[in-house]
């Protein structure tokens, strides 16, 4: 992001940015730059809370007004603490008892199928509610982008339907649109829960969907194809997750 | 919370030790007041309108929003998998504040906003996004902006 700064002003163009990891700016000493102390992933700090974000705005804008740079300066508002839901989430679907058999691949594969048409049910009340949904980066709708990654826990390669990518990219956009599915159905249920690390433990503990991606984790880990083995081990679990155990 | 000592510890330790591009300076442009200035919006979100080709590697490459692109419009391809989504999946004004930047447009406070806007993907190499930036830069003089927001992710 900073060096994006530095291209763009040499080409004459006044930048000012917002900063989210102060270290970074310190060392690329952009024009000019506003440090937030908010999480990676939101940096005007609070989802649909368009006064606070217009401070965090203004705050960055303001610092085109400096008579000389590099300027860093703090934000001095920390983002209020968005928990309201007392106790663990809960996944909010029923499965069938015959096909909640996790310990097979088979098992879990039908699991995942299931949860995914119950969890697409809530996204459409989500979207209707919202005016708005971010699913959609893959192209897959909700059950052809689980059955491709339900396809790799049982050994089947499924033919890739986008002839612009490759598989493994393929899969890790499907990963993140199925992420989005769960997140955004879940986000607009009663209780309002909107902290990330609550939601990111309700995936990955609560969820068939979590199961899927443990186990996907391990499967594309092993592949002989380099860009599978980086989409396995790094770009499916959230380092917060890594220790998470399949089953567990 | 984007304190380093507030990540996960293998997150924080790599975002410590991620190549940063160092330079011997750093450029100046004193732009006009902020009510006479024309703005556009840079996101490395790895945001991009849906349909359009996803960001898959770090190639530096960029996608083009359109001004009047609405929330629904807009998807995220950006590959890493350690920053939060959930807060744009419930408000893009988190990670690219159209709205806000519209009202302070209708309210004076910034001139005009650009017919285009764009976005990076983060933490890719700065050698191959320099020259994405300069063709960006071209686009956005020739739209007539003189003033730029960049916000990451």
């Amino acid at each position: 992001m900073g060096g994006l700064s530095h291209y763009l002003e040499r080409e004459g163009l006044a930048t000012t940015q917002i900063s989210l990891i102060r270290e970074h700016s310190e060392k690329i000493k952009p024009p000019r730059a506003l440090w937030v102390p908010f999480e990676l992933g939101r940096p005007l700090g609070v989802p649909n809370d368009p006064a606070f974000q217009k401070r965090v705005l203004l705050a960055a804008l303001n610092l085109l007004e400096a008579p000389s740079g590099p300027v860093l300066v703090d934000f001095p508002e920390e983002a209020p603490v968005s928990t309201t839901q007392a106790g663990p989430l809960a996944c909010p679907i029923s499965l069938p008892r015959k096909q909640t058999d996790l310990d097979s691949r088979e098992g879990l594969r039908q699991a995942f199928l299931q949860e995914v048409i119950q969890m697409a049910v809530w996204h459409r009340e989500a979207e209707k509610k919202r005016g708005r949904t971010t699913y959609g980066a893959s192209g897959l709708d909700p059950q052809e982008a689980a059955r491709l990654l339900a396809g790799f826990l049982v050994g089947e390669l499924p033919a890739n339907p986008m002839n612009n990518l490759s598989l493994a990219s393929l899969v890790k956009l499907a990963s993140e649109d199925i992420k989005a599915l769960y997140m955004e159905a879940i986000t607009t249920l009663p209780g309002g829960l909107t902290d990330s690390a609550s939601l990111t433990d309700w995936f990955f503990g609560q969820c068939v969907a979590g199961q899927v991606f443990l186990r996907l984790r391990e499967v594309m880990s092993q592949s002989p194809d380099k860009e599978t083995r980086l989409v396995g081990s790094r770009l499916l679990i959230p380092v917060s997750q890594a220790s998470r155990k399949v089953f567990a | 919370m984007a304190r380093l000592k507030d990540l996960p510890e293998a997150l924080g330790t790599n975002l410590v030790n991620l190549p940063c591009p160092e330079f011997a300076d750093t450029p100046w442009v004193q732009p006009p007041p902020l009510a006479e200035s024309r703005l556009a919006a840079i996101s490395t979100a790895g945001l991009h309108m849906r349909g359009d080709i996803p960001f898959t590697g770090f190639s530096g490459e960029y996608r083009v929003i359109p001004g009047d692109a609405a929330a629904g419009d807009l998807v995220m391809s950006h590959v890493s998998t350690n920053f939060d989504r959930s807060g744009f999946q419930q408000d893009l004004n988190l990670v690219l504040p159209l709205d806000r930047l519209r009202e302070l447009t209708e309210h004076g406070t910034i001139r005009s906003l650009a017919s285009y806007h764009y976005s990076f993907m983060g933490a890719t190499d700065p050698v191959p996004m320099e020259q994405a930036a300069r063709q960006v830069a071209g686009q956005l003089k020739g739209d007539g902006v003189d003033t730029v927001l960049l916000v990451p992710v």
